[in-house]
């Protein structure tokens, strides 16, 4: 018996190994390739907003970056607590500079780092929206981008919002130790962007088009050190482009910018490696927000890391760049390693996963 | 097919794995051992130095016995530790120092002082009491153990 009858028999039947599954509808046209999904009804970011603590200001996207925390409290008690704040900043501004208030918002995204992902909770109390928590790591931004299209393009919202974000002392006291343990970190190490960012998605005449995107597989090279973070994420970032190339049967040339969230240094330098092993080659027109935010001379060895990363970059720069109209179509791929302390002192190696949306004005 | 088992998806990915592992540990960045060396011993040297000036003050000043001048300097280098860890100065000497500043006592007083700082905000009973020797909690387990051992070691000597 089927369980929807359109009427027709359709021969539409998939054949997997021995066994055939009857569909009840032909393939997904909104599906390309293996990983690939497009839009159709072109969903656009239509506002952004985000917030960034003194450290990012002083790096090299100064003149980007328009809010800054002077104090990293936020005039609230603990950490944990002007991390909220600034998810609930951020998402206010957004949705304040849209023009809408938050009734017209038909879900929410958010995720950040912390365990139980209280931060996004948190915020999403105070919104009265329907809310939708996401873990992702520091690809967060990707992941609640690519659900709010996929809601938006598929009918089920208007107007969908995502918010994410990350902050140093949080994460801290988390995955590593108290803020003033004067620990030697290693070189390889990288450095939590204290950010948070904001991005309101619909079916508005203005803005961003978000066209594709790939969602990505987790891979895991075994990589066990949990400061090699770049190291443990550059292949999934490897496996998602190069997916995504094969799927839309481009090359990393065809775009104006491919950039990544929070490798780093390092791990940006064996993407591009990874990436000419398979015959791809990145060239002037690869970015990764991660190596670009900090500046030598700040003592963040390999570069930042973090939901609020990639968020706040693809924002503050990206964004703005493209609403100018310096770049038409922009590769935004968000790279987060998924590991927790526990089970990385359980000696396990950290798996990662990347997630891509493909931007275009 | 099979059920996915995570032993096996480590045996049939370990070439792979081996090999990134390998290059990924050759590129990585490395601390270099003589710069790091140099930097512990002048600044764990310095860290004494004081240490001894305080001793000698101390004897010098209230003419006490050699036992009780090192409480006091003890005392004294443990109080700068958690004052400067308090306003934030330790932990960029220590990113300087390495081991030389966590070796003496006030690598212990900082690993206590930085957890009582950072974990104040979820009380003084399940916040600050409990999480108060997470830093410094394995120090004094390996240090009771080690000494266990070395006590044994010296009781066995001294039976022959």
């Amino acid at each position: 018996m089927r369980l929807f009858d359109f009427g027709i028999e359709l021969d539409i039947n998939l054949t997997k190994g021995n066994k055939t599954i009857k569909r009840t509808k032909p393939k997904n046209a909104k599906q390309i390739g293996k990983q690939t999904i497009i839009f159709p009804n072109e969903p656009k970011i239509f506002s952004t907003h985000s917030i960034v603590s003194q450290k990012e200001k002083d790096g090299p996207f100064a003149g980007y970056f328009k809010d800054v925390l002077k104090d990293t409290k936020f005039n609230e008690k603990t950490f944990e607590k002007a991390e909220t704040k600034m998810f609930v900043y951020a998402l206010h501004n957004a949705i304040t500079n849209a023009g809408i208030t938050n009734k017209d918002i038909d879900v929410l995204f958010s995720g950040d780092l912390l365990a139980q992902i209280v931060s996004a909770s948190y915020c999403a109390r105070l919104f009265d929206v329907p809310f939708m928590g996401i873990y992702g790591a520091c690809s967060t931004m990707a992941e609640g981008l690519i659900f709010s299209a996929m809601t938006i393009d598929g009918g089920f919202a208007e107007i969908a919002a995502c918010v994410t974000g990350s902050h140093y002392a949080t994460a801290e006291r988390q995955y590593r130790g108290p803020l003033e343990l004067g620990a030697q970190k290693q070189k390889y190490s990288q450095h939590t962007v204290t950010a948070a960012a904001a991005a309101i998605v619909g079916l508005v005449k203005e803005g961003i088009k978000i066209t594709k995107a790939t969602i990505g597989k987790v891979e895991d090279y075994g990589i066990t050190d949990p400061a090699n973070m770049g190291a443990a994420m550059a292949p999934s970032a490897m496996g998602t482009l190069v997916q995504f190339f094969i799927d839309t049967d481009t090359k990393p040339d065809d775009y104006d910018l491919i950039a990544t969230g929070d490798l780093g240094k390092l791990g940006s330098d064996l993407l591009r490696q990874l990436m000419d092993e398979k015959g791809y080659h990145l060239g002037q027109n690869y970015m990764d927000c991660g190596a670009a935010i900090y500046d030598h001379e700040q003592y963040t060895s390999e570069g930042g890391s973090g939901c609020g990363c990639g968020a706040s970059v693809l924002d503050a720069y990206i964004l703005n760049k493209m609403n100018k109209g310096e770049y038409k179509k922009v590769i935004f791929a968000a790279t987060g390693a998924l590991l927790s302390t526990i089970i990385t002192q359980q000696g396990e190696s950290m798996p990662s996963v990347t997630h891509l949306v493909l931007l275009e004005k | 097919m099979q059920m996915p088992s995570g032993e096996k998806f480590k045996q049939q990915n370990k070439e792979r794995n081996d090999k990134y592992t390998q290059y990924v540990e050759l590129v990585s960045p490395k601390q270099s051992t003589w710069k790091s060396l140099s930097s512990a011993f002048w600044i764990g040297g310095l860290i004494c130095v004081l240490g001894q000036v305080f001793f000698d003050l101390a004897r010098l000043m209230f003419k006490v016995s050699e036992d009780k001048a090192s409480t006091i300097a003890l005392i004294i280098l443990i109080f700068l530790t958690a004052l400067l860890t308090g306003i934030g100065i330790f932990d960029k000497i220590a990113y300087y120092g390495g081991g030389g500043s966590f070796l003496p006592i006030t690598g212990f007083a900082n690993a206590i002082s930085s957890a009582a700082v950072e974990f104040k905000a979820e009380g003084l009973i399940f916040g600050l009491s409990s999480k108060f020797y997470t830093i410094a909690g394995p120090v004094i387990v390996n240090g009771i153990l080690s000494s266990f051992i070395v006590g044994i070691i010296y009781f066995i000597i001294g039976l022959f």
